[in-house]
C-alpha cells in the first residue's frame, strides 16, 4: 500500500533521514525510537510537507513523490499533526466539514469518539481559548472525519494530559476496529504500541528495526518498566514524558 | 426595483422580499418603499436628506431594516439617519449600502448614522458595504456612525466592508454613561489600489461602563488600509482593544491603538498585531484536501467572519 524507496532527508548539515527503504501494508503500525531518530521528518515526507532530498513515496503503486499536500489528501491520506494548528474565526465545524467533504452540524459522531461533547464543541473557535488537550482531540476527530486509505498521526499523546490518556487509548482502540483504511502512528506508549500490528524503530534516520510488534516490544525490552506507560522508562523510574 | 437592485439588497442586507416589521429602502436617493409599525416610527427629516427613526420605549423583538442601493454612476449622496431608541427595547437595526457602478464616473455615499440609545435599552447594530461593477467609475463610502449609550445601554455592532470600495473613511465615536456597553466587530477586506481609513473613538465616561472593540483587516493586492482605536477611561470602567491584520502580496496595514486614561480606576488594553497567513495553517488545511488558493480563502473568510 505505502512504499518508500531510498529515502534520505539533509537539511542544516544534518542527515536526518539516510536511506529508508519500506513497505507497509498492515492495518495499524507505530513508528517509535528515540527523540530525534526522524519520526516526524519521515511521517511528514510520507504526507509531502516535507520533501525528501531523494528517494520515492509510492501509494497503492502510484509514484507521489512529487505530488503536493492536498493532492495526497485527495488520494486517501490524512494527518494529525503533533501540535494543531490554531485559526482565529474557523469553527470546529467548519474544519470538521471540510475534512467529511459535507456539513457535520448535525452529525457529530466525530466528535462523540474522540470524547468531547459536539453540542459544546461545534460552534467554538479553533483559536487560543481550547486547550492543547481539546486541540489534539480535535485534531484527531478530523483525522477520522476524513477516513480514507491512510491516516497519519503524529504522536497524538503528547501534550495529553494522564486522565485524557486513557480515553486516547480508547479511541485509538475504536479507530482500529471501525476504520476502513491503515494508520500510520508515531507513538512512544506501550499501550498503543501493543495494538500495533508491526512496529517501525527508527535510530539516527534509519530503519533499525521492522517486525511484529510483540516481537519489537520484547526485543527490545519495551514492557511497562518504569512508573508511566512510556515504553523508554527505566526500570522503576518514570521518564515523566 | 429591477434584478440589479435586488441582488444588491440581498448582498448587502440578505433580504428576498421586503421585510418584516420596520424599513425604509432607499434607491437612487429616493424613498423606495417604506414601513413604520406601532413602535418604530420612520420620518424623513424636514431637510430632506434623510430620516429619522423613533423607537417606543419598551421595544422588544422588533427590527428596522434601512439599505441604500446606488446603481446610476455618478450618483453622491450625503444622508443622515437618525436614531432615537427609548428606554427598555431590545432591537436589531440593520443598515448597508451596496453600490453597483459600471460606468466612469464615480458614485458616492456618505451616511451619516447617529444612535441615542436610552437607559437600559440593547440594540444589535449590523451594517455591510459591498461595491461591484466593471466601470472606470470609482465605488466611494465614508460612514460615520455615533453612538450615545445611557445608563445600562446596550449596543452590540457588527461592521464589514468585504468587497468592492475603492476608498473608505469610516468614522465611529461612541460615548458610554455609567454601566452602559458597547461591542464592536468590524471588519475590512481591501485588494488592488483600494485604500481604507478607520477610525473608532470610545469615551467610557460612566462608572462600570465597558468596551470591546475587535478590528479586523486583510490588505490583498496593493491596497492600503489605515486603522485607529482610541479608547478614553473617565471613569472606573473597563476598555479592550484588539486590532488584527493580515497583510498579502504588497498590502500595506498602519494599526494605531491608542489608550487614555483620566481615572485611576480605568482598566484599558490594547492588542494589535499584523502578519501574514501562517504557511502551516494552509498546510493544514491542505492535508484536509484544499489546495493553496482554496486555503488561503477559506483562512481569510474565519478571520473576517
Amino acid at each position: 500500500m505505502l512504499e518508500l524507496q531510498n529515502i534520505s532527508f539533509h537539511a542544516d548539515d544534518k542527515d536526518i533521514l539516510k536511506d529508508i527503504s519500506l513497505k507497509i501494508d498492515d492495518k495499524f503500525v507505530a513508528i517509535t525510537g528515540p527523540n530525534g531518530s526522524g519520526k516526524s521528518t519521515l511521517l511528514k515526507v510520507i504526507m509531502g510537507i516535507i520533501t525528501p532530498t531523494s528517494g520515492k513515496v509510492i501509494f497503492d503503486g502510484q509514484d507521489i513523490t512529487d505530488l503536493p499536500v492536498n493532492e495526497r489528501a485527495n488520494l486517501g491520506m490524512s494527518f494529525a499533526f503533533q501540535q494543531p494548528v490554531r485559526f482565529k474565526g474557523l469553527k470546529v465545524k467548519d474544519l470538521l466539514s471540510i475534512a467529511a467533504g459535507k456539513d457535520v452540524s448535525k452529525d457529530c459522531s466525530y466528535l462523540r469518539s474522540v470524547g468531547l461533547c459536539p453540542r459544546d464543541y461545534l460552534n467554538r473557535e479553533i483559536n487560543d481559548t481550547l486547550s492543547g488537550g481539546e486541540m489534539k482531540r480535535i485534531e484527531i476527530a478530523m483525522a477520522a472525519a476524513r477516513g480514507g486509505k491512510l491516516s497519519l498521526f503524529d504522536e497524538p499523546e503528547a501534550g495529553i494530559d494522564l486522565w485524557s490518556f486513557q480515553s486516547l487509548i480508547e479511541v485509538f482502540e475504536n479507530l482500529r476496529n471501525i476504520t476502513n483504511g491503515n494508520i500510520l502512528i508515531i507513538s512512544h506508549q506501550e499501550r498503543i504500541l501493543e495494538i500495533a500490528d508491526k512496529i517501525i524503530y527508527l535510530k539516527d534516520g534509519m530503519v533499525d528495526r521492522y517486525d511484529e510488534s510483540a516481537k519489537i516490544m520484547d526485543d527490545l525490552n519495551m514492557r511497562r518498566r518504569g512508573g508511566c506507560d512510556c515504553a523508554y522508562g527505566q526500570k522503576g523510574v518514570s521518564c515523566n514524558g | 426595483m429591477d434584478e440589479l437592485e435586488k441582488r444588491m439588497l440581498k448582498e448587502v442586507a440578505e433580504l428576498d422580499s421586503l421585510p418584516v416589521g420596520a424599513f425604509n429602502i432607499r434607491s437612487n436617493g429616493a424613498s423606495e418603499a417604506r414601513n413604520s409599525t406601532a413602535n418604530i416610527q420612520i420620518e424623513s427629516r424636514e431637510s430632506g436628506d434623510g430620516i429619522n427613526v423613533y423607537f417606543k420605549d419598551g421595544t422588544k423583538n422588533e427590527s428596522c431594516h434601512i439599505p441604500v442601493i446606488i446603481s446610476k454612476t455618478g450618483h453622491k449622496e450625503c444622508v443622515y439617519n437618525d436614531f432615537f431608541v427609548g428606554s427598555d427595547c431590545d432591537v436589531v437595526i440593520v443598515a448597508g449600502c451596496g453600490i453597483s457602478n459600471c460606468g466612469g464616473h464615480d458614485s458616492q455615499h456618505d451616511g451619516i448614522h447617529t444612535f441615542h440609545i436610552g437607559k437600559n435599552s440593547k440594540v444589535k447594530y449590523i451594517e455591510k458595504h459591498y461595491g461591484e461593477g466593471t466601470g472606470t467609475g470609482k465605488r466611494l463610502m465614508n460612514p460615520t456612525t455615533v453612538v450615545y449609550l445611557e445608563e445600562g445601554a446596550t449596543m452590540d455592532m457588527d461592521t464589514s466592508q468585504i468587497a468592492g470600495i475603492n476608498d473608505t473613511y469610516r468614522i465611529t465615536k461612541a460615548e458610554l454613561g455609567a454601566n452602559a456597553t458597547l461591542i464592536m466587530h468590524d471588519k475590512i477586506l481591501t485588494n488592488f489600489d483600494q485604500t481604507a481609513k478607520a477610525e473608532i473613538t470610545v469615551d467610557l465616561n460612566g462608572d462600570g461602563s465597558v468596551c470591546d472593540i475587535v478590528s479586523r483587516g486583510v490588505a490583498k493586492g496593493e491596497s492600503e488600509q489605515d486603522v485607529i482605536i482610541d479608547i478614553s477611561g473617565n471613569a472606573r470602567c473597563k476598555g479592550h482593544a484588539e486590532c488584527d491584520s493580515i497583510i498579502m502580496d504588497k498590502g500595506v496595514i498602519v494599526a494605531t491603538p491608542k489608550l487614555k486614561a483620566t481615572c485611576v480606576d480605568a482598566s484599558l488594553i490594547h492588542e494589535a498585531a499584523i502578519g501574514k497567513i501562517a504557511g502551516e495553517q494552509i498546510t493544514k488545511l491542505m492535508t484536509l484536501g484544499l489546495n493553496e488558493q482554496e486555503a488561503e480563502q477559506k483562512i481569510i473568510e474565519g478571520f473576517l467572519r
